[in-house]
């Protein structure tokens, strides 16, 4: 009793502190597990959505048809910015302090874990969503335990974006499906009087959760894996260094422009769509800017599911959930909320207007939106064949165990050997607690 | 993360006696104050004695709640290690275990590389900027000080990066270092200022310069507003040349200014954290500081760690103040018994010019 009181009286004054004010408030969860157990969600009123950059304009759409229809239950749009670090520690910092400022969580699908296993967001009941119709691999992104404690909203698969028209001068009928294709079909292209001074091939490798992306994606590529079936790190594998290696290698023979170690997915869409790329790794999102951006590129590149070492690659599983912070007020309306969220409908204008995966099985088969979205067959096989970045509690401390080896690779301070046999040992820790 | 300022004892009490000192100086070489002060002290204030404490009584409330409190709750903290997990419920334990010194010994282990490399950036980073931001705010200082047709605009335009928030600045700056940016336009070289490396440490050092070294300048500036003109008057009547001058009178005379900039920039420079952590980012191994490390540990929930590490930023900041009260705190109280070269030359001279 008297540590909570104590913890209560730090989390409000703390933030004042000193130079401690990163320190704020301790671990203590709230009091009385029962509550958590069978959360009861009640109270109806303004709530908040609190989501990354809408760099689409799709999210403030779905809110405002919302809160045309529920005036007395309106829902506050809180912008975060792009980085998804930022993103995490933000709602992290709000959960600690228990605010009930943040309602509905729009989480990275890797974040669930640490979320539900902090008892920071409820557990929901599953049986009031739609979850049948969804895509089974999506679907368990938001469980924790067996529990669902989040709904899908969008997924998302990485592609490979690529210029139709260099490859067609070229002569080059068939995208790559192998790395060392892509780097033969670069070769070709390069050779073209209009594609001088062209960068073969680009993904996120800025030091941030974007890295953590395709570092998972090259290493499952070539067949490796980060954790094995039981959730124990195994990455220190000759299948996963000859992913790591294609990283380290095509930014050492340049095949990766240097630059490259800076970019974001932002970046890496501007350097495409100011064709400096040949091709790209970036999410379905780029699609539709790309071709609204009426740039040089716009008209000129389609997707083709990621290159791997010997055959077709694998991507990452990406895409945000909705989830419900355990602090919130109005429990009711969030709840109405994201069911009116991640229904159908609004999963068909989110692809519509932002070109965001939907979790629902459906519209990928769907004639009239795959004639308008070449690209949908592909998304769906690349989400069906996705592989999820390691899920553990302690998502933080291998999320930048895995930034801080690959990166270092990457740019040739470690050998791709040395790297993997210290982030094993970085894991083994981050899993162990 | 909310900025706060640092205020370890010491700075707070000494600016305002600071900035005034130069006059303060000058009428105390002049008669014998001090000891009559010392008389009449006594009797001023035995009678208001209750009603003085009473009066500061809220402050000390105000700074026992916000400044002592969660001093010691951080302190109490950093002998908490990290909850484990129930392997039954998959729920996290509410309470952290006790771990003793474990958080302050795993410094000297392997694992607290981190820390030290976190500790030197700090040290480094200080060392560096404040002693460019001197240099060049003085500089600043004089220009500002100088009457000459458009000084308003040179005024306006040096305190311009002062006034921008720390955040924009950097998001600003990181615009500069972009692979395509101003920077490497004009260096006519791809410099990735972003990426791990001393590169990353000069943009940082850079963008810090700029922005806080005008804070400088306005301080001095203010200590030169006090220096009376006849000082120069009487110097120039003896021949004395402006760089004498500068050395002579104008840097001795405003040195009790100089010295709280100096260590308010210094104290500021030591739980440096926006700034990196906006134009480098975080998990920068050569740029990440201190507050940096403490911030990203109490992110990640390991809050013994974190506080762990912000207690020993918390001593380091503070026994740089207490050197800097001791070593020059004769200065920064304004009464000196033993006044510097150039500085008792100065006051002769103005006491030549006044008997």
């Amino acid at each position: 009793m008297n540590a909570r009181t104590a913890r209560a009286l730090q989390c409000s004054s703390l933030l004042l502190a000193v130079g401690l004010a990163a320190t704020a408030c301790g671990s203590s969860g709230a009091s009385g597990s029962a509550a958590q157990d069978e959360p009861e969600f009640t109270g109806r009123g303004p709530i908040t959505y609190v989501a990354g950059k809408d760099s689409t304009g799709v999210t403030k759409k779905i809110i405002d048809r919302w809160n045309t229809n529920h005036p007395k239950e309106k829902v506050t749009f809180i912008q975060l910015p792009t980085d998804p670090d930022t993103q995490r520690q933000q709602m992290i910092q709000n959960a600690q302090t228990k605010s009930d400022a943040y309602t509905v969580l729009s989480l990275d699908v890797v974040w669930t874990s640490e979320f539900a296993a902090h008892r920071w967001i409820d557990r929901l009941p599953a049986d009031e969503f739609p979850l049948g119709k969804m895509v089974k691999p999506i679907v368990e992104t938001g469980k924790y335990r067996g529990g669902q404690y989040a709904i899908p909203a969008s997924s998302d698969g990485g592609m490979l974006y690529y210029r139709t028209d260099l490859l067609k001068k070229a002569g080059i009928a068939q995208p790559p499906t192998t790395w060392a294709q892509m780097k033969k079909d670069c070769a070709k292209v390069k050779k073209l009087p209009g594609a001088k001074g062209m960068s073969c091939y680009a993904g996120q490798f800025h030091k941030y959760e974007g890295l953590t992306v395709n570092f998972a994606e090259a290493v499952h590529s070539a067949g490796g894996e980060i954790l094995d079936a039981h959730g124990k790190p195994h990455v220190d594998t000759s299948k996963a260094r000859k992913g790591l290696d294609f990283l380290a290698a095509s930014v050492k023979d340049k095949t990766i422009p240097k630059e490259a170690t800076t970019y974001q997915e932002e970046d890496a869409r501007r350097a495409f769509q100011k064709g400096e790329l040949i091709f790209a790794r970036n999410w379905p999102y780029m699609y539709s800017l790309v071709e609204k951006s009426k740039s040089e590129t716009s008209g000129k590149f389609a997707v083709a599911p990621l290159p791997g070492l010997n055959a077709t690659g694998t991507s990452s599983l990406g895409g945000h959930d909705l989830a419900l912070s355990s602090f919130a007020k109005n429990k009711a309306t969030a709840i109405d909320f994201m069911k009116f969220y991640t229904s159908e409908a609004n999963a068909r204008l989110a692809l519509k207007d932002g070109s965001l995966a939907p979790p629902y099985a459906k519209l990928y088969d769907d004639k009239a939106l795959v004639k308008k979205y070449p690209y949908l067959p592909t998304l769906k096989r690349s989400i069906l064949h996705a592989q999820p970045r390691p899920r553990v509690v302690q998502y933080g401390d291998a999320t930048a165990a895995i930034q801080r080896e690959a990166y270092a690779a990457m740019t040739g301070n470690k050998s791709s050997k040395q790297a993997l046999r210290d982030l094993q040992k970085s894991l083994r820790d981050a899993v162990a607690q | 993360m909310v900025k706060t300022h640092s205020a370890p004892g010491g700075p707070a009490g000494t600016e305002e006696q600071g900035a005034r000192s130069p006059s303060a100086g000058r009428r105390g070489d002049r008669s014998a104050g001090p000891s009559r002060c010392r008389r009449r002290r006594p009797r001023a204030t035995a009678g208001s004695g209750g009603m003085a404490a009473l009066l500061i009584s809220p402050t000390l409330l105000v700074l026992a709640l916000v400044v002592l409190y969660p001093t010691i709750v951080a302190f109490k903290e950093s002998f908490y290690g990290k909850a484990g997990l129930d392997p039954e419920t998959g729920f996290l334990n509410k309470t952290a275990p006790f771990v003793g010194g474990q958080n302050y010994a795993d410094i000297f282990s392997p694992a607290g590389e981190r820390f030290w490399n976190a500790f030197w950036n700090t040290s480094f980073f200080t060392v560096t900027t404040v002693a460019l931001e001197t240099v060049i705010g003085v500089a600043m200082a004089l220009i500002m000080h100088k009457a000459f047709r458009g000084r308003f605009l040179v005024r306006a335009s040096i305190l311009i990066p002062w006034s921008i928030p720390t955040a924009i600045s950097g998001l600003l700056w990181r615009w500069i270092f972009n692979s395509h940016g101003v920077a490497n336009e004009i260096l006519g070289q791809q410099i990735l200022w972003t990426t791990e490396g001393f590169h990353a440490q000069v943009a940082v050092i850079i963008a810090e310069v700029w922005k806080t070294a005008p804070f400088i300048g306005l301080l001095v500036l203010a200590g030169l507003q006090v220096i009376p003109r006849e000082v120069y008057e009487a110097a120039r009547i003896d021949g004395a040349n402006s760089l004498r001058q500068l050395w002579h009178i104008t840097l001795p005379l405003v040195r009790p200014a100089l010295l709280v900039a100096v260590l308010f920039r210094t104290l500021d420079a030591l739980r440096m954290f926006d700034l990196p952590y906006v134009l480098i980012g975080a998990h920068k191994h050569s740029v990440e500081t201190l507050s940096m490390l403490a911030q990203d540990e109490a992110a990640n929930v390991h809050f013994g760690p974190a506080s762990a590490y912000a207690v020993l930023l918390f001593l380091y900041v503070f026994l740089i103040a207490m050197a800097f009260v001791r070593l020059l705190g004769t200065d920064l109280v304004g009464e000196s018994d033993a006044p510097k070269r150039g500085r008792r030359w100065a006051v002769r001279r103005r006491k030549g010019l006044t008997a």
